[in-house]
């Protein structure tokens, strides 16, 4: 939706008027544009009744850049996440030098859905900024597993020579 | 522009609790919010000030210290720990027979909340999630791998052997009580090899009272246990709670002496404050405030772990611009406590382990958005 190769300035303005055009309708009342991908193999999984192995669903699209977007200024919807991963990827993204403005919402608290806007500065766009956030959070993940497990370890020593 | 210094740095961890008010509560460790500071995420920063220490770790108890993480991260956690760690637990509850007085749908519910146990290779491994069947088929899809049967069969009788005179119903009659330990696990497939012996699916506590009897009422029942998530009930939840605090801080900014001090003490919970005697060196040093106090008791932190952060020293005037509470914003005391099914140390890893997947899908979620 949001072409990389264009300056900004042109795809401000190539937005401004695109933005007309696209659907004026709440993010619930628009056409789903999911893939039915997870109906098709309906057959398949009778045959393997008694083999656990879980078959690699195809998951639905979950992420889409909201209309009004520009390369570095961009609004993504998230279905089905929430405070969990939107405040945490929030603080990450916040912590990236080159993004101006990050903040998350949730529209509605009846609606599964989590917004994230995104404002970089020259040099990066917002959905290479979404992208580092979220590896940077998968590395985190790691340094905390380690030194927890680390801790765990002392905590049973010590209390074994105690 | 020189580096802030470490006081500097304390400073900015901690969260002022004021008599009345709460100030500094925001992370400020952000690119751009100090001029001249830089504060970006790096891997080996992070690494280098994250500490983790445990105070107790009991399969149903668990607390320990997360050191140098912001508040969203530690949040993540304790949310995943509540809504998405997955656990077994009754979903399906087929009644036979019901002649108690508590109704079938009050029964089946508060079956539904007994928390179970079983062998952890079989739980978290063999164990998948049941797949709701497609619209329009009656295909349950019930497989030995994601389901798990238990059966209830109790009748109340009368107890021949019962003394003459007994009022206790629980002597009078056999099986007045229904109790947890009165469910049955029935093996089915190759759950046998997971679940036997002291691995076998049974109730974390046997003496969960489920229902009363009389003589003459029965309860027929079998059940299907099913893997779920605490974000679609709360009885699939693997924790009875899992919370966190923030670090206490006290500052006694001027010396607080003999009787006040005492009095200092009883405002806070018992070990938070000692009382020291104030040495000669400290009485000799002029401007310290303990100029001729010498051999006087003194009040001294001992363990602000320990504090509840009531406030009640700031409601005294003779303590008034002597002492400064606050908290700190990035040490989170985590208490954890397992409902059985897992062990607590290790929902918190399991967490962690969730957070991450669910990052990388989403990862793959944007790759896929953009092409």
């Amino acid at each position: 939706m949001a072409p990389k190769s264009k300056s900004t300035k042109e795809t401000v303005e190539d937005a401004g008027v695109e933005d007309v055009s696209m659907s004026e309708a709440p993010t619930s009342h628009q056409p789903n544009v999911e893939d039915d991908a997870s109906m098709i193999d309906e057959g398949v999984e009778k045959e393997q009744e008694y083999d656990e192995e879980e078959e690699p669903e195809e998951e639905p699209q979950r992420v889409k850049l909201l209309p009004g977007s520009t390369p570095t200024a961009a609004s993504f919807e998230f279905i089905d996440e929430g405070h969990t991963l939107g405040n945490a990827l929030r603080y990450v993204i916040m912590k990236n030098p080159d993004v101006e403005f990050c903040a998350y919402a949730i529209p509605h608290p009846s609606e599964p859905k989590m917004n994230i806007r995104i404002q970089t500065w020259e040099g990066i766009t917002a959905i290479q900024a979404l992208e580092k956030g979220l590896k940077d959070l998968q590395e985190l993940s790691d340094v905390v597993t380690e030194k927890f497990l680390a801790a765990k370890k002392d905590y049973a020593e010590r209390v074994a020579s105690a | 522009m020189k580096p802030p210094s470490a006081a500097e740095l304390e400073r900015r961890k901690i969260v002022s609790i004021n008599a009345e008010t709460v100030t500094d509560v925001t992370s400020t460790d952000y690119p751009g919010h100090y001029p001249g500071e830089d504060h970006v995420w790096d891997l080996e920063t992070f690494r280098s000030g994250l500490r983790i220490e445990f105070h107790k770790n009991e399969p149903l108890e668990a607390s320990f210290s997360v050191i140098g993480v912001d508040a969203s991260i530690a949040n993540a956690f304790r949310r995943i720990m509540i809504a998405d760690v997955p656990t077994l637990a009754i979903e399906t509850v087929f009644i036979n027979n019901n002649t108690s007085v508590i109704q079938d749908e009050v029964l089946a519910h508060r079956l539904g909340l007994i928390p179970f146990k079983g062998g952890r290779e079989g739980l978290h491994t063999f164990l998948k999630w049941k797949k709701k069947p497609a619209e329009g088929t009656d295909d349950n899809n019930l497989f030995d791998y994601n389901t798990v049967m238990l059966s209830l069969n109790v009748e109340c009788t009368h107890n021949e052997d019962a003394a003459e005179g007994e009022t206790d119903p629980n002597k009078l009659y056999r099986h007045a009580s229904v109790y947890a330990r009165d469910i049955v696990y029935e093996p089915i497939g190759r759950q046998g090899q997971y679940f036997s012996g002291d691995d076998i699916i049974a109730p974390v506590n046997p003496d969960i009272l489920i229902a009363k009897l009389r003589p003459g009422q029965c309860i027929d029942l079998t059940m299907h246990m099913h893997k779920g998530v605490g974000s679609d009930h709360a009885k699939f939840s693997p924790v009875a709670t899992a919370s966190y605090r923030l670090l206490p801080t006290i500052d006694i900014l001027k010396p607080i002496l003999g009787p006040d001090a005492e009095k200092f003490a009883r405002c806070f919970p018992r070990g938070v404050i000692a009382l020291d005697k104030v040495t000669r060196q400290e009485a000799a040093q002029e401007g310290s405030g303990y100029e001729g106090h010498e051999g006087e008791l003194k009040a001294v932190v001992a363990d602000p772990m320990r504090d509840t952060v009531s406030r009640e020293c700031l409601r005294h005037a003779e303590f008034e611009d002597k002492v400064k509470l606050g908290r700190r914003r990035d040490h989170f005391i985590y208490l954890i406590e397992s409902s059985g099914q897992w062990d607590s140390d290790a929902i918190f890893l399991e967490s962690i382990a969730h957070f991450k997947e669910k990052a990388r899908k989403i990862e793959q979620q944007v790759i896929n958005m953009v092409r």
